[in-house]
């Protein structure tokens, strides 16, 4: 299936379609899937490749038809195995040569200094990278990345190195590109709450310098103080303010992002609203560094809530916690601004490992509500009433509030520490479903059942006001069978509830190879579904003379400009050597569903007709 | 032993709420602060709580001297467990004046008229930091005094405190009624529970008038000038040792 994409223009040349066309098609069969690097300067492929989405691993190859097949290696787990290295150069004297020319003293080598980069925050995964490369500017990344790409070198991008799906370091002896430094504040707009940062900003720090301001970032999570908001960015991470802010989707206004042939895009804008083409910061968000390097974020910040409550309600079963999630939105409406759920497990391994105390009676399930309001009074009764409901109606056993700051960060820390004596309990496998709220729990009592002894806990917790379960398992040390009797069973019940393997924590390393789960059980019933995971799979950003173009095997969208249409809105390609490239509004798009073209909104015959010479050529080029 | 326990709870900033100083140098910002219970007072509440849970003493009374925004303080407490409260109203320029002395007094005669047992504060206010009021209250009422209590046990009519000093830990017996103040490792307090927040709703508030127990609230100090304490000056990082020295020697410290 092919999507081609037309300009309202209507002197495009032809010619000059398919030329650039031909030019496409040629790349496209250039870049094989042992990714040959495409060295025509007029057509780069932008492919940041580190070990994502391995390709050239027959077992997890999908070809163009429907039917997905299983993993053919049974029921043995994926994610421990790495995938194979592709052949890049490795780095010589030359390249670090360079590098030390262009960052002085912000080159490193050391293996020591090198350690804490490559090894995950959950030090499960260890890469062998030897160089690591701390720029402070978006030229600098930029450079780095053209001579990388010129010189055939894997890059790893690398923010705070808090992610938990081993996607943050090194497979094999990837460059370690750290935005560490790239930590400045660029401009805040107190009246828009438009905040531009560079993408090494810790999200902490960038929270303290807004609540100076009165504001506050539209996301937070356990790892603030080490995150950066470019890793935030590139993971779509998710966090406890989801549920009255939003996802990053939503909140991120502009990107500036390096393309893998260092080429810089532009899409820095702080306008809250703008329709004038195709949205690209949406595709790095959420891309994992797979697509380019963000260099600068421009996000919407919320005001700072001059009333901040916390309660800590303890409930019997999952089905009460769940109608108090709906007696909270209606009571509480507004001003609710997370609800988090942990159940008794969780509580245990918080006293055992970390000696914290449960604040109220002990139950099999507790939830953290937290308000936020811009007026205490208000909030304090609609909080009062809400929970005189729940306890008058039996939905809550016990509970506790907060509203002092102290308190606040107390009942906060039952939640936001889990994490951490997890870490204490053993060694943790750790899986990040989405599910319809109903089911969230089943998942965790299904496996206990399935597992039995073999784990030494099982507990789950998360967002449940999103839908996200974060569940876990811990066994005193690394163990392959168990991880066996874990995965598939895992990501099945998750398909068959047509779940997401990954909520919020990505792919990264360890999940990269159950991203087909999501269609695995049921492809029949969405026949039209054509974009689902392939295109993900393989989706890669190439930029042309003509404009850009998203390119995976199966899915082609191009945009084209002509020089003499070049418009002042739209996004702007910037070559390193400063000529601007403009690319223009798309407004037609003609959708190619096996042989016959679709006629969509702003198609005409013409384009079909056009589309039609187009695949002629092509017969005729390849007879 | 059958007694009553009067618990002393302040209303103070939040600990967690970063202050500032008034333009005027007169006073610290109070207005549209976040305000709750000292933390030391949540110390003592929590103890005299406890006593009464070993059935060691029958009734817990939490008083508090200030505006109408003390009842909230007290209704903190009443949902911790206490079972009334008195709230002593002290409004407008007798509260920016209100200190240990004065405070000691309403203490003093509210304990003599409530005929208490026990007189259990928290050891300072976190927003003076005194360190007084416990000591003056046992001074005017002529009670023996067991102060920075970490640990605290009644037997028959004597306390047994074990105190927190300098060299080490004291302990001390001393005969009832009497004052302690409690230091920060006496007990971790308990979370207000839903049930019992609830509860306290119902609970007693006497309102009571300094003037009615006779108590004078004039003070016999006067702040003159409230600052920030100097902000603290960056460090400056060095290459070398002989750097080290060539700045020192700049500074004029060499």
């Amino acid at each position: 299936m092919y999507i081609f994409s037309a300009g309202t223009f209507l002197s495009f040349a032809m010619v000059g379609i398919f030329q650039r066309s031909l030019r496409l098609r040629t790349s496209l069969r250039q870049l094989s899937f042992h990714g040959s690097t495409s060295s025509t300067d007029t057509l780069s492929s932008l492919v940041l490749r580190g070990r994502l989405f391995p390709i050239s691993s027959p077992s997890v190859f999908f070809s163009t038809h429907r039917t997905l097949q299983a993993p053919n290696d049974g029921p043995k787990s994926l994610s421990d195995t790495p995938p194979p290295r592709r052949p890049f150069s490795r780095v010589t004297e030359e390249d670090l040569t360079f590098f030390r020319t262009l960052l002085p003293g912000r080159t490193i080598t050391d293996p020591d200094l090198l350690e804490s980069s490559n090894v995950d925050w959950l030090k499960s995964v260890r890469g062998s990278s030897e160089v690591l490369l701390r720029p402070q500017t978006t030229e600098e990344v930029s450079q780095i990345l053209r001579y990388c790409n010129s010189h055939n070198l894997a890059v790893n991008p690398q923010g705070g190195n808090t992610g938990l799906v081993g996607g943050s370091v090194p497979v094999y002896d990837e460059i370690v590109l750290s935005t560490a430094l790239m930590n400045n504040i660029l401009h805040f707009n107190d009246v828009s709450g438009i905040l531009t940062c560079q993408s090494g900003c810790i999200l902490e720090n960038l929270s303290l310098y807004l609540e100076e301001r009165g504001h506050i970032m539209p996301l937070d999570l356990g790892a603030k103080g080490s995150c950066q908001i470019g890793g935030n960015v590139a993971t779509n991470a998710g966090g406890l303010r989801l549920l009255r802010y939003g996802s990053l989707h939503g909140t991120v206004l502009g990107l500036e992002v390096v393309l893998a042939d260092g080429r810089v895009l532009d899409c820095l804008s702080t306008l809250r609203k703008d329709n004038t083409g195709y949205d690209l910061k949406q595709l790095f968000i959420g891309s994992e560094g797979t697509l380019g390097v963000i260099t600068a974020v421009s996000i919407l910040c919320p005001q700072k809530p001059k009333s901040v409550n916390v309660v800590f309600l303890g409930c019997e079963t999952f089905e009460q916690l769940l109608k108090t999630f709906q007696l909270s939105k209606r009571m509480l409406g507004e001003i609710l601004s997370a609800y988090e759920f942990l159940d008794s497990e969780c509580l245990n391994l918080l006293k055992t490992h970390l000696k914290l105390q449960n604040p109220v009676s002990d139950c099999p399930f507790y939830i953290v509500i937290e308000t936020q309001g811009s007026d205490p009074n208000h909030d304090e009764e609609k909080l009062h009433n809400f929970l005189e409901e729940a306890m008058a109606s039996s939905l809550v056993v016990d509970g506790t509030v907060a509203t002092e700051e102290g308190k606040i960060k107390a009942l906060w820390s039952m939640r936001e520490r889990i994490t951490e004596a997890l870490t204490h309990d053993g060694f943790t496998y750790k899986y990040d479903i989405s599910l319809p709220v109903e089911r969230i729990y089943q998942l965790v009592t299904d496996m206990r059942r399935h597992l039995g002894d073999r784990a030494k806990s099982v507990v789950g917790y998360g967002h449940v006001g999103d839908g996200n379960l974060h569940l876990n398992i811990t066994s005193p040390a690394k163990n392959a069978a168990l991880l066996a009797a874990i995965e598939p069973f895992v990501y099945e019940w998750t398909a068959k509830f047509q779940g997401s393997i990954s909520a919020e924590h990505g792919l990264g390393l360890k999940k990269r190879n159950y991203i087909h789960y999501k269609d695995l059980l049921q492809p029949e019933k969405h026949p039209r579904n054509n974009c689902s995971i392939q295109e993900k799979d393989r989706l890669k950003v190439s930029v042309c003379d003509g404009g850009f173009s998203l390119r995976a095997d199966d899915l082609c969208v191009q945009v084209h400009q002509p020089a003499r249409h070049r418009r002042r809105h739209g996004q702007a390609l910037r070559r390193l050597d400063g000529d601007p490239l403009q690319v223009v509004v798309q407004r037609a798009v003609l959708v190619v569903v096996g042989d016959q073209p679709q006629l969509g909104a702003g198609v005409t015959r013409s384009h079909v007709r056009r589309h039609e010479l187009w695949e002629e050529s092509k017969r005729r080029r390849v007879s | 032993m059958s007694g009553r326990v009067l618990v002393g709870v302040k209303r103070v900033i939040d600990y967690a709420v970063k202050i500032r100083v008034k333009p005027d140098n007169s006073g610290v910002v109070t207005d549209g602060v976040k305000h709750s219970m000292n933390p030391f007072c949540e110390i003592a509440v929590e103890e005299a709580v406890k006593l009464k849970e070993k059935k060691l003493i029958k009734e817990v009374v939490a008083v508090s001297c200030g505006p109408q925004q003390s009842q909230e303080t007290i209704r903190t407490a009443l949902a911790m467990g206490a079972d009334r409260g008195i709230h002593v109203e002290v409004t407008g320029k007798d509260y920016d004046t209100l200190g240990p002395l004065q405070v000691s007094k309403i203490l003093a005669a509210l304990a003599k008229k409530e005929e208490a047992q026990l007189v259990i504060l928290g050891k300072q206010a976190i927003d003076d930091d005194c360190n007084q009021t416990g000591q003056m209250t046992a001074a005017l009422l002529d009670w023996p005094q067991g102060t920075f209590a970490s640990e605290v046990s009644l037997e028959n009519d004597k306390v047994k405190v074990v105190r927190e000093i300098d060299g080490g830990l004291e302990t001390i017996k001393i005969s009832t009624p009497a004052v302690l103040t409690a230091d920060l490792r006496l007990n971790t307090p308990r979370y207000a529970t839903l049930p019992n927040i609830m509860k306290a709703k119902k609970k007693k508030i006497a309102n009571v008038k300094p003037a009615d127990l006779g108590v004078d609230l004039t003070s016999r100090l006067e702040v003159l000038r409230v600052d920030e304490p100097p902000q603290r000056q960056a460090g400056m990082k060095v290459e070398t040792v002989d750097d080290l020295v060539v700045k020192l020697k700049d500074a004029g410290k060499v």
